[in-house]
């Protein structure tokens, strides 16, 4: 056999999940300074910061809209976080993600509230493992409620996928190299609504369905990962503890 | 940085009559909500490129042309032949296309297409290397919008993939890693084809192949593309909107019954 196998005699994957599996999150905001809102994610080996200013003045002022906020949004890899340097230019595939993640995010602002106004999203990428739309998304929409935008709902986001013909939740950077198919999702529960759908690979109708429903059931835990997360900030200084707060909601699925 | 979209105002005045037609069943066009604008392709246009096509769907109009020349193949895949989708929004297709870089929206629109190909492994790459790790033939997708009134995705798709089983190349033998061509030719080594069919959401109503005035008051819209065995092979959801997992279930399963036919529409025209 040339290549290492993905899934072993138990069924287990290379890194010994379960198919329907998350892979190990850690979350905590506000952890920028000097940015309105932010939020840091650990999602298996990806490490993203998120960065939210506004609503401020739109600047330039022709960008503005007369009748709510204009939503920005960069979505960006740092040159080291890949195996091999990535150039700090914005590559096509950052500038079609920084689309794709906007109009995830935007269903669930409420710009209406700040006509003439712009909200800028900053995802970096510190470090790159799989899925760093899904990580970027859910680390920006902790970031947007950190920053005391008015929101409908939070956005969770994680992708499903298949390797060796099985359909597995959350890939890791290999199966999404050597795997067959990659289903990223942001999803918004209590509204049951799809705000990213993304696919490349191969499904049948079956193997869509079922990979679709996988990857809406890891964004209901992934939601209520990120309330805890913005409980266990918010909760420590609504009851006027001074001490250094415990910021980090980890959740070992 | 990727920015929220100004509505034009003539958009906004026809918000209505749009959505007040949809939600009786009914479209600008007279079409019913799942039926596909005519559509026309015709391929070998243009006589400098290895293949072309034409599509008009509707009163959208694009062309799409294949190049193929030698360059070095990736690193990681040395003997595999180069694929890259380009796309222009030409401002001679709409009032709202400037000249100038592409942006985001021509850049989603060339990598949609350009999944749809890879992805269903339309064109047997390994069949394209002339020296592993040195030389490999580069196939340049060259999707050109002259006319633009709505789903742009699926005629340049459609195109695309036109232009790809149009297109045709001399045969070659490799001398001392160079490849030196026969007076024979032979066609791309194509073996899949994928066809992308993309709807729109509309006041709560889902409607396929959305027109230009349908597009302007669509709140999202959702790409799928599938291959000759049914499979999905790429999807992009578009938009502000949301769409409910069982409405992305429905689209899916209108996409793969609707692909059959264009399928079959553009296969038809080869030889």
């Amino acid at each position: 056999m040339k290549e290492a196998r993905l899934l072993d005699n138990n069924g287990l994957r290379v890194d010994g999940r379960r198919l329907d599996e998350l892979r190990p999150l850690k979350l905590e905001v506000g952890i920028l300074d000097k940015a309105d809102g932010s939020a840091y994610i650990e999602h298996g080996r990806n490490k993203i910061l998120a960065g939210v200013y506004g609503p401020r003045e739109a600047q330039p002022r022709h960008i503005a809209l007369a009748d709510r906020a204009v939503l920005r949004c960069r979505y960006h890899m740092a040159p080291f976080s890949t195996d091999e340097r990535k150039s700090p230019a914005p590559s096509r595939r950052e500038l079609e993600l920084s689309k794709v993640i906007r109009e995830a995010l935007e269903p669930s602002v409420m710009s209406e509230y700040f006509p003439r106004a712009t909200i800028d999203i900053f995802i970096e990428v510190l470090q790159a493992d799989a899925g760093t739309r899904c990580a970027g998304i859910t680390a920006a929409s902790l970031a947007l409620a950190d920053a005391g935008i008015p929101m409908r709902e939070l956005v969770a986001a994680c992708a499903a996928g298949k390797v060796e013909g099985k359909v597995v939740l959350d890939l890791s950077d290999i199966e999404d190299k050597k795997g067959d198919a990659d289903l990223p999702v942001a999803f918004m529960p209590k509204s049951n609504a799809v705000g990213l759908l993304q696919m490349d690979g191969s499904l049948t109708e079956d193997e869509f369905k079922q990979a679709l429903d996988m990857a809406v059931d890891a964004c209901k835990k992934i939601y209520e990962m990120q309330r805890e997360a913005l409980r266990q900030k918010y909760l420590v200084v609504k009851d006027g503890d001074d001490e250094k707060e415990e910021t980090v909601a980890e959740v070992k699925p | 940085m990727s920015i929220t979209r100004q509505l034009s105002p003539v958009a906004k005045l026809e918000q209505k009559s749009v959505v007040d037609l949809i939600s009786k069943g009914k479209r600008l066009d007279e079409r019913g909500l799942m039926d596909y604008r005519p559509l026309t392709i015709t391929l070998g246009v243009v006589d400098k490129a290895n293949g072309s096509a034409e599509v008009h769907l509707g009163k959208t109009r694009v062309i799409a042309g294949v190049k193929v020349e030698t360059g070095t193949p990736f690193s990681d895949t040395p003997n595999e032949g180069i694929l890259t989708v380009n796309a222009e929004f030409v401002p001679l297709a709409s009032p709202t296309f400037e000249a100038g870089p592409p942006d985001e929206n021509s850049i989603e629109l060339a990598r949609v297409v350009d999944r749809g190909i890879r992805e269903s492994k339309a064109i047997d790459l390994s069949k394209l290397c002339i020296e592993p790790g040195k030389k490999v033939f580069m196939v340049f997708v060259d999707v050109y919008i002259l006319d633009h009134d709505g789903n742009l995705i699926d005629a340049a798709g459609m195109a695309a993939l036109g232009a790809l089983v149009d297109a045709k190349m001399h045969k070659f033998d490799v001398k001392n890693g160079e490849p030196v061509f026969k007076d024979d030719i032979m066609p791309l080594p194509v073996r899949n084809y994928p066809i992308p069919i993309t709807s729109g959401k509309i006041n709560g109503s889902i409607v396929m192949d959305p027109c230009l005035e349908e597009e302007q008051v669509m709140t999202c819209r959702l790409t799928v593309t599938t291959d000759k065995n049914d499979c999905v092979c790429a999807m992009q959801k578009g938009g502000l909107g949301v769409l409910t997992p069982d409405e992305i279930k429905q689209i899916v399963a209108t996409a793969i019954s609707k692909s059959r036919d264009l399928r079959s529409k553009i296969l038809s025209k080869v030889n």
